[in-house]
């Protein structure tokens, strides 16, 4: 990092710097019309400067907020950066939310500035545009479709930057002055978050908590600014945001959009990124992926895979660890690395990887085992929009697959007595935008911020998250029940979608399954077993005795673990529909809303609980465009094998 | 319904054209017009002539009497090429790709016409013929770009679905830039979602490029939400001629589709 960056503690004084020390260094690809177009330092720094220069001559002012919704294009992220070179907050929205939620933090934020990415946006806007009275200008990238849109409030984001382009010219020392107006102890950006139980809270963060994480991490895991970033996730998480705008513009490194949102794997194979972050759902879904092709394959092609993925369970993570490995073994996984592994990191797009994160949620084991052996080096990795993400890491060479690794440098941890786990550090959040209610909740006088996480730090001092403290409830007979921690066991398994756990305060644990359809449709296929759907695949017999052996399985694991023994799932049944987001049954980061979707199915608890042997549901269904509709079927509600709790003197 | 470009001058005339086959008379004085950027369908029962009047528009067949003229010409001797040169493009009932070439492949086929050097120049790879490959492959990746068909652009068409090969049915034709867009069943056998997601397209694509579309279709909820004008044949004869809410109130249409008593 060249000298003086140290000094540049806003956003807008870092993107000018890059431009001056890397300006003909690409800062943001994206592919357009199957070419991958580039955007220099440079080019990026002046698309800024005009849009900022046009979006404060449509009045945007000091401590305004813009809206940007869109999927990654280079011109969220410079709207991003316009916004904050005037000293204005821009609020990142999810691209795939539902206008009626869009409402809420709209109006929460008296958004009067939006950026946005095409129709389909400007759609959702203008149907809630009559809640939101402070919206005042919609600013839309992608002309298509929207020519004949007569709105005063609508305009293009090319008309708006050629404005921008004109004032620059006549007046290029507004803006400087207005940028070096901006401080560290400034607002930077407003991330609302998912909000699994109420409203979404807007999450204040500031330059110096978005800057100083990204150093501290940036120079602690060797980021340089030939590193090279795929954005595929939504740009209003600050999983995404902070790896393609916070990072890139502390480390000068490259992001690249993809196409659209079914290309990600061919683009992520051109790119070949070196630096990844996806939650663990996207990494199961690769895999998934690679095993159903597998089982398709010819069997001297199954027998390699199958025969060089058994060298590399047993040795691939001690050979990348760079622990004692035996010269035959070190010789097989050579041999596997150049006929299995290597062309199988090459079809996934992570040849060039050095690392990968994965957070957010819990990831199975064999799932993260699996990619550590083939030679990715994915971590884990514990944070949350309000710690500015980076609150530990695993480090490089001593990776424990059932912690999240130790504090990153800056962060102290503690808990309360009731396992709640307590972070301060300088990422830590400024406040819940109007709500200093809730921020009070979450962050005492001290500093420490409050996670609602229940966890502890083991004996080598990484940290173990087990489920939210909130969550952790106890059977009737007093064990310990945390339905995360049993939902994600179910998870781990290809055919299990989503599970939904109760159990708190009764005398034993069922559960709700979802089936994976991917998964469980190829296997049906396999069996010659004919259905018509997911509701008719969901009900079968068949697929019933298949999820009964994976909870099974579940119970066998959990009579291991003495506290959480008698936690194991007694009945279970299989949902008839998807736990949908537009449902409001999953969060937009897909976490299950559990007492959300106990409510909504009381009838189904009670069925689970009272022995009944089928059980009759209406639903009401929302389709993608916001329409209701209503769904009813007969669910089997099954029952599961519980295993006696082992012996306590249980051979390690 | 509110349209970008409005309704021009009359692009086709069809006048009492009749077709016959043997002794079947598969069209019989039928005369029609088409306007400039309208959505025009073609719609009756089965064996009505409706594939048969499209293969006369795009001179596959030719018609014993009548006379078509289109953007003021009469067609004479008119061939499939000729009309393919005179901006006149279609899509077929029972999809006709070339299925083991990609989806790219197969766009770009559709700027056959358009290709001006020769066939030496292109073998050796020529200046002249490495900037058109370069223009054209820009033509039909905006096409691409179009119909969302980015994420299958080097897959074999025989590996798609149904659905997304007739929308590069309907991308290859849109690559010729047609005037005149001729689509024979665009819906046929197709699922709700995948028609809706048709339907938009040939909205955007009557949109966005202005093109005059001429289209039949069995599904009658389609044609009524789309169309601006409607031709109903039965039996080789137009019975009816209008906008859908015109045509739906039609005794005649209704005894075609419904069938009526013959006491």
């Amino acid at each position: 990092m060249s000298e003086g960056i140290e000094t540049l503690d806003t956003f807008p004084k870092l993107l000018m710097h890059h431009a001056r020390v890397r300006g003909d260094a690409p800062a943001i690809r994206e592919k357009d019309l199957g070419i991958w177009q580039t955007w220099t330092w440079r080019e990026f720094a002046d698309e800024v400067r005009f849009l900022a220069c046009g979006l404060a001559a449509a009045g945007l002012k000091p401590g305004d907020h813009l809206a940007l919704i869109g999927a990654n294009r280079p011109r969220i992220y410079s709207g991003i950066a316009a916004a904050q070179c005037l000293g204005a907050i821009p609020v990142p929205l999810y691209q795939d939310a539902v206008a009626a939620e869009m409402a809420f933090p709209l109006r929460n934020a008296e958004v009067g500035f939006a950026i946005v990415e095409d129709q389909e946006q400007v759609d959702k806007l203008l149907e809630i545009l009559p809640q939101c009275p402070s919206l005042k200008h919609i600013y839309y990238d992608d002309t298509r479709g929207l020519r004949h849109y007569k709105h005063a409030e609508l305009e293009s984001y090319d008309a708006l930057l050629s404005r921008g382009r004109e004032s620059y010219r006549r007046d290029p020392a507004f803006l400087e002055s207005e940028m070096a107006k901006g401080r560290g102890s400034d607002t930077a950006a407003l991330f609302f978050t998912s909000g699994t139980t109420a409203a979404p809270k807007g999450v204040v963060l500031t330059y110096t908590n978005l800057i100083e994480r990204s150093k501290v991490v940036a120079d602690w895991e060797k980021i340089t600014d030939k590193d090279v970033v795929l954005a595929f996730m939504p740009p209003a998480w600050i999983g995404q945001n902070i790896f393609s705008y916070a990072q890139p513009l502390v480390a000068g490194y490259c992001i690249c959009c993809p196409e659209s949102a079914e290309t990600v794997t061919t683009d992520m194979r051109e790119i070949g990124p070196t630096y990844y972050f996806a939650p663990p759902r996207v990494f199961e879904a690769l895999l998934t992926q690679v095993s159903v092709r597998m089982d398709d394959a010819a069997a001297p092609k199954k027998w390699l895979y199958h025969h060089f993925m058994g060298v590399a369970r047993r040795v691939g993570e001690r050979i990348m660890e760079g622990k004692p490995v035996g010269f035959f073994q070190r010789f097989q996984y050579w041999l596997g690395d150049l006929l299995v592994y290597g062309p199988l990191r090459n079809v996934l797009g992570m040849s060039r990887i050095r690392i990968a994160y994965t957070g957010g949620e819990a990831i199975g084991p064999d799932l993260f085992v699996f990619y550590r052996s083939i030679g990715v080096n994915l971590k884990q990795l514990y944070g949350s929009t309000e710690t500015s993400v980076f609150v530990s890491i695993q480090p490089n060479d001593r990776v424990k697959p059932d912690t999240v690794g130790p504090a990153v440098p800056g962060v102290e941890l503690k808990f309360t007595p009731q396992r709640e786990l307590l972070i301060r550090s300088p990422g830590i959040f400024k406040e819940y935008y109007k709500n200093p209610q809730a921020t009070m909740e979450a962050k005492d006088a001290e500093g420490w911020f409050h996670t609602g996480d229940a966890g502890y730090i083991d004996a080598d001092g990484h940290l173990k998250i087990i489920d939210r403290a909130k969550d952790v409830g106890a059977l009737k007979d007093g064990t310990l029940f945390a339905p995360k921690y049993l939902e994600n066991k179910l998870k781990f398994f290809p055919y299990v979608k989503e599970a939904v756990c109760f159990g708190d305060q009764r005398d034993k644990v069922c559960a709700f399954i979802n089936i994976d359809m991917e998964a469980v449709a190829n296997w049906a296929e396999k069996r010659n077993l004919a259905y018509s759907g997911y509701v008719d695949l969901a009900s079968r017999d068949e697929v019933y005795a298949l999820v009964r052996e994976c909870v099974e399985k579940v119970n066998a694991d959990l009579a291991q673990e003495k506290e959480i023994a008698n936690s194991q799932i007694r009945r279970f049944l299989i949902l008839h529909k998807e736990l949908d987001a537009d449902d409001e049954e999953l969060t937009r980061t897909r976490k299950v809303r559990r007492r959300f979707i106990g409510e909504k199915y009381a009838p189904l608890v009670a069925a689970l609980y009272d022995g009944s042997q089928t059980v009759h549901i209406e639903a009401q269904v929302r389709y993608e465009d916001g329409r209701t509709g209503k769904i009813s079927a007969d669910l089997k509600i099954a029952d599961a094998r519980a295993f006696p709790p082992a012996a306590a003197m249980r051979a390690a | 319904m509110d349209r970008g470009r409005p309704v021009g001058e009359v692009l086709l005339s069809v006048e009492g054209v009749s077709l016959a086959f043997g002794g079947v008379k598969a069209l019989n004085g039928v005369s029609f017009d088409v306007y400039q950027h309208e959505v025009r369908a073609i719609i009756g029962p089965n064996g009505a002539g409706k594939s048969s009047m499209l293969n006369v528009l795009n001179g596959v067949y030719h018609p014993n009497q009548g006379t078509i003229r289109f953007r003021g010409e009469e067609f004479r001797d008119m061939d499939s090429h000729h009309a393919a040169k005179l901006g006149i493009a279609r899509t077929f009932q029972n999809i006709a790709l070339f299925k083991g070439m990609t989806v790219l492949d197969n766009v770009m086929t559709g700027r056959n016409l358009k290709i001006r050097c020769t066939f030496l120049e292109q073998a050796l790879w020529l200046g002249r013929a490495r900037r058109e490959e370069l223009e054209h492959r820009h033509a039909v990746e905006e096409i691409i770009d179009f119909l969302e068909i980015q994420h299958i652009r080097k897959t074999p068409v025989g590996r798609l679905p149904y659905g997304l090969q007739k929308r590069v049915e309907l991308a290859r034709a849109l690559a010729a830039e047609p005037v005149m867009l001729l689509l024979d069943e665009p819906m046929a056998g197709m699922n709700l979602e995948e028609k809706q997601d048709m339907c938009r397209f040939i909205l955007d694509v009557n949109d966005h490029y202005g093109t005059t579309i001429v289209l039949i279709e069995h599904d009658m909820g389609v044609v009524m939400d789309i169309s601006d004008r409607v031709v109903v044949l039965d039996y080789g004869r137009k019975i009816a001629d209008g906008t859908p809410t015109e045509v739906r109130g039609d005794q005649k249409v209704i005894d075609a589709y419904l069938g009526v008593a013959h006491a």
